[in-house]
C-alpha cells in the first residue's frame, strides 16, 4: 500500500493507504475552489496529454474525467471505442499500443472486462494508468468521490473543514452498502475505501447479489435490512442492473424493490441526518424510489459535481514526481 | 535402417526396480541391457551419467490444433515441443477444427502424424461436433485404432447421453475420457469461484462444477460397467470421490495436470492471461491435495493438457482471452519436483510413461493399429521408446525459445530442475544433449 499516488497508477483502492487517500481528498478539495470560480481553468497541466479511452460507453465518467483534465490545461484526446471501429476481439495491447505511440502522458480508461486497466498498465509502463471503471472490479474514482463526499458533508455539520479533519470523521462512521453487490465495481472500491479510512461497513442484499465470498472485505453481512438502515450514518445504494432483475438473480424488480429498495416507508423510518448515496445511473422505483432520491439528504448531485475535483486530483498526483523523499529509499 | 544408439553410464528404470546399466538400441528396439556392455561400432553414443533410462514418457493429454488452428500449433511443432520434454508418445486431442468425430478427420491426423517425430495416438469424440447430442461413430473409430473417446474442452452435459456412450463404449473394449465440467454451474466463468475471484471482479468456476460431474460419472460407471477416465482433475474433493469409487473396484482412472499441483488461484492477481486455465487454478489447499495424491494411488497419471494459443488472443481481456495453458516441454520437470528432485524415479515413471499408456492402451500387449508399444520395461527386445531423464539438471524457462508455435506457457522466467537430455522414438534419437536433431 502507498501513502500517496503522486507518480503512480490508480488501477484499484487497495493501493491506497489511508494516508494515501486522505491526500487524494486535501488535494480534491483545493481543487474545488477552481470550479467556483468564473474562468474554470489552471495551467497546472499545460503540455500534458491526457487519452481517455472507454470501451464501453459512459456519458457521465467520460464527461467527468474529460472536464477534470481540461480543467488542468491538458491537452485531451478521446476516443469511444465502443462506437469507434475497435471492436470486441482487437487486442487490448495493439489498441493501447496505437494510442501511446501519438504521445500521452495518462490514460483513463473504462473496460468492461475486469482487470483490463491492470493489463493494460502492463502493456504501457511509462503512461500513468488510471482506472475508470473495469468489468466488476473496480471503480477507484468513485469510490474516492464518494468518501469526499461523505466527508464534505460531515465536516461541514462539524463546522470544520474536511482537510483539517483528516481521516478523523470516519473514525466509528457506519456505513450500509445495499443492493447488487456482486456485480458492482462500485462496492468494491467503496468498501475497501470507506474501509481504509476507519470506517464501519455492513452490507446487505439478497443472496444472489452477494459475492460468493466476502472474505477479502473488512464488511459484515447483515440480513435483516430496516435495522441495517436504523444503525447506518450512510447509506450507499447501488444500481441493479435491469437484466439481474428478471428472474435470474431475483424473482423480479418488484420483489427487490420490496426486500432492498429504499422505499418511501423505509425513508420515513430513517435518521433525517441519515446520507443517501447512490453512484447513478439511478432506476428509479426500483432500488430506490424517485421522491425519495429528490430528498434533501439524498446526495447525487454532490456527488456528481465533487466527481470533477476527485479527478482532477487524481490526474494531477498521478502526473507529479513521486516524492523525493521516496525516490532516495 | 537407423544407426544403433549406445546408452551408457545411466540408471534403468524398471517397474519396480532400479539397475545401473547400459543400453544398447538397434532397429527399433532394445537390443541388451546390462552392465559394462561395449559400444557397438557403429552406435551413436548418448552419455547417460547422473540421467535416468526410463519409458519414452507418454502424454494422456495434448492439444495439437491441427486440423484448424495450425497458427497455434501443428501435429509436427506439437511433437517435437513433446520429444523435448521427454514424450515419445502422445495422446491428440479431438477438440479440433473440424472435430476427431468420424473417420475423414480421423484419417486426416493419422495421414499427418507420419511426418510427426514422436507417436501420435488418437482421442476421438464421443458425440458428433463434441455438441453433447449424437454419439460419435465409436465402432468405425475403434476398428481404425482408438481407443480413447472425450469431448474435452467440454464435458458430456446431458446425463442421459453420457449414460448411453458408456453402454455403447463398454462392449468395444474403449475408454470414455470425462472433462468434468457442469457448464451450467461454470457458466460464464473465467476462474475458480472463491475469495480472489470475488476480490478480483472476475466471474467464477466453483469447485462443485467439477466434483458434481465427477460424483455422476462414478455412478454411470458403476451402473453401465464401463472404464471411465477424468481428465485434469483439480480439487480435493474430486480425488475423495475417485479414491473412494477406486476403493469399492470400479473402473475409474484419472490424471492431473501439473498447473494444477504448482500453481494455484493466487496467481492471477494481476490477471495475467497466461494462467487462464478449464479447470481453473484452484486454491492453495485443493493444490497440496492434488500434490499429494500424486504418491497415493489415486492419480494414476500426470498429463499435460497442453493447448498453445496465439499470442494475439492471449493479449485479450481476462474474459476474452482463450483457456489453456502449454505443457509438453515442462511437465516432466514439474513432475520432478513435485516427487522431490530425483528421489522418486519409480513414481516418475509409473505417472508419466507406465500409467498413461496403460490408459491409452499402448503397451506391447494392446492392439495397437496406431503405434508403437510405449511404457513398457526397459529390456531386450522391447520396441525402443526411451528417455534419458537428467533429473538434476537446471534451467529456466524462456518462452521464446520453445519449440511449440505458441508461447502461452505460465513458468516463463521460472527455473526448473530436471530435464530430457535424450529422446527415443521407434530406436530414432530425436533429440540428444537436449536439442531437436
Amino acid at each position: 500500500m502507498n501513502d500517496s499516488m503522486r507518480g503512480r497508477n490508480l488501477l484499484g483502492i487497495e493501493e491506497l493507504s489511508a494516508t494515501g487517500i486522505v491526500e487524494i481528498l486535501d488535494t480534491a478539495e483545493s481543487f474545488v475552489e477552481i470550479n467556483t470560480r468564473s474562468i474554470k481553468k489552471v495551467p497546472t497541466l499545460k503540455g500534458r496529454v491526457v487519452a481517455s479511452l472507454f470501451f464501453e460507453e459512459s456519458t457521465r465518467t467520460r464527461l467527468s474525467f474529460e472536464t477534470a483534465a481540461k480543467r488542468l490545461s491538458a491537452d485531451v484526446i478521446s476516443l469511444a471505442v465502443a462506437s469507434s471501429s475497435v471492436k470486441k476481439g482487437e487486442s487490448l495491447k495493439d489498441t493501447v499500443a496505437t494510442i501511446e505511440s501519438i504521445g500521452i502522458d495518462a490514460l483513463v480508461m473504462r473496460h468492461q472486462a475486469s482487470g483490463a486497466a491492470v493489463q493494460v498498465s502492463n502493456y504501457v509502463p511509462n503512461v500513468r494508468v488510471i482506472n475508470a471503471g473495469d468489468g466488476q472490479h473496480q471503480h477507484p474514482t468513485q469510490g474516492l468521490l464518494d468518501v469526499f463526499t461523505v466527508r464534505q458533508i460531515l465536516a461541514a455539520r462539524a463546522g470544520t473543514s474536511g482537510r483539517d479533519s483528516a481521516a478523523e470523521l470516519f473514525a466509528g462512521l457506519k456505513v450500509l452498502i445495499v443492493g447488487d453487490i456482486r456485480h458492482s465495481r462500485v462496492a468494491r472500491s467503496d468498501m475497501l475505501a470507506f474501509g481504509a479510512l476507519g470506517a464501519t461497513i455492513k452490507v446487505c442484499a439478497p443472496g444472489t447479489l452477494l459475492p460468493s465470498d466476502m472474505s477479502a472485505w473488512p464488511v459484515e453481512v447483515v440480513t435483516n435490512y430496516d435495522e441495517a438502515l436504523q444503525w447506518a450514518d450512510v447509506v450507499a445504494c447501488l444500481r441493479l442492473q435491469r437484466e439481474r432483475g428478471t428472474g435470474a438473480y431475483v424473482p423480479s424488480l418488484e420483489e427487490f424493490t420490496r426486500t432492498h429498495g429504499l422505499t418511501v416507508e423505509r425513508y420515513r423510518r430513517l435518521d433525517p441526518r441519515t446520507i443517501i448515496l447512490h453512484p447513478g445511473p439511478m432506476n428509479r422505483g426500483v432500488e430506490i424510489d424517485s421522491q425519495v432520491a429528490d430528498m434533501t439528504n439524498a446526495f447525487m448531485t454532490t456527488q456528481v459535481r465533487n466527481g470533477v475535483p476527485v479527478r482532477m486530483a487524481t490526474l494531477y498526483l498521478a502526473l507529479s514526481e513521486e516524492d523525493s523523499k521516496e525516490k532516495h529509499e | 535402417m537407423s544407426k544403433a544408439i549406445f546408452i551408457t553410464g545411466g540408471e534403468v528404470i524398471h517397474p519396480t526396480s532400479t539397475e545401473h546399466a547400459d543400453v544398447i538400441v538397434r532397429d527399433g528396439v532394445i537390443e541388451a541391457v546390462g552392465r559394462g556392455l561395449s559400444a557397438p561400432d557403429d552406435a551413436i553414443l548418448v552419455d547417460a551419467r547422473g540421467c535416468w533410462v526410463g519409458p519414452g514418457l507418454v502424454d494422456l493429454h495434448t492439444h495439437l490444433r491441427e486440423p484448424g488452428r495450425e497458427a497455434a500449433e501443428t501435429i509436427v511443432s506439437g511433437s517435437q515441443a513433446a520429444a523435448l520434454g521427454g514424450y515419445s508418445a502422445v495422446v491428440a486431442m479431438p477438440n479440433t477444427e473440424p472435430a476427431l468425430d468420424g473417420i475423414m478427420s480421423v484419417s486426416y491426423v493419422i495421414t499427418k502424424s507420419a511426418a510427426a517425430v514422436v507417436d501420435v495416438a488418437i482421442a476421438g469424440a464421443i458425440t458428433v461436433n463434441r455438441a453433447g447430442h449424437d454419439l460419435a461413430p465409436m465402432a468405425e473409430l475403434a476398428a481404425a485404432g482408438i481407443r480413447i473417446f472425450t469431448d474435452d474442452g467440454n464435458g458430456v452435459q446431458n446425463a442421459a447421453v453420457m449414460r448411453r456412450a458408456m453402454d455403447y463404449a463398454r462392449t468395444l473394449g474403449v475408454t470414455l475420457a470425462q472433462h468434468c465440467e457442469d457448464e451450467h454451474l461454470a457458466e460464464g466463468g473465467v476462474m475458480n469461484e472463491g475469495e480472489v475471484s470475488a476480490r478480483l471482479g472476475l466471474l467464477g468456476r466453483p469447485a462443485v462444477s467439477e466434483d458434481i460431474m465427477v460424483e455422476r460419472d462414478i455412478a454411470l460407471s458403476r451402473l453401465t460397467g464401463c472404464p471411465v477416465h477424468f481428465l485434469h482433475i483439480s480439487t480435493a474433493a474430486s480425488l475423495r470421490a475417485i479414491a473412494a469409487a477406486k476403493v469399492e473396484g470400479l473402473l475409474v482412472t484419472c490424471e492431473v495436470a501439473p498447473h494444477h499441483f504448482t500453481l494455484d488461484e493466487t496467481s492471477l492477481e494481476n490477471y495475467g492471461t497466461q494462467f487462464k486455465v478449464h479447470p481453473p487454478l484452484r486454491t492453495r489447499g485443493d493444490r497440496e491435495a492434488v500434490r499429494a495424491a500424486l504418491v497415493t494411488g489415486v492419480i494414476d497419471a500426470v498429463a499435460t493438457d497442453h493447448a498453445p494459443h496465439a499470442d494475439e488472443l492471449k493479449e485479450l481481456s481476462f474474459d476474452e482471452a482463450p483457456a489453456g495453458m502449454l505443457g509438453l516441454e515442462h511437465a516432466a520437470s514439474l513432475t520432478n519436483e513435485a516427487l522431490g528432485i530425483g528421489e522418486n524415479p519409480l513414481a516418475f515413471f509409473a505417472l508419466l510413461s507406465r500409467a498413461p499408456a496403460r490408459i491409452a492402451q499402448l503397451r506391447a500387449t494392446d492392439v495397437r493399429p496406431l503405434t508403437s508399444a510405449h511404457g513398457g520395461d526397459v529390456v531386450t527386445g522391447e520396441d525402443a521408446n526411451l528417455v534419458i531423464f537428467d533429473p538434476r539438471q537446471n534451467y529456466v524457462v524462456d518462452r521464446n525459445a520453445l519449440a511449440s508455435r505458441s508461447r502461452n506457457t505460465p513458468y516463463d522466467g521460472r527455473s526448473l530442475t530436471g530435464r530430457a537430455r535424450a529422446t527415443i522414438v521407434r530406436g530414432r534419437l530425436v533429440v540428444n544433449n537436449g536439442e531437436l536433431q
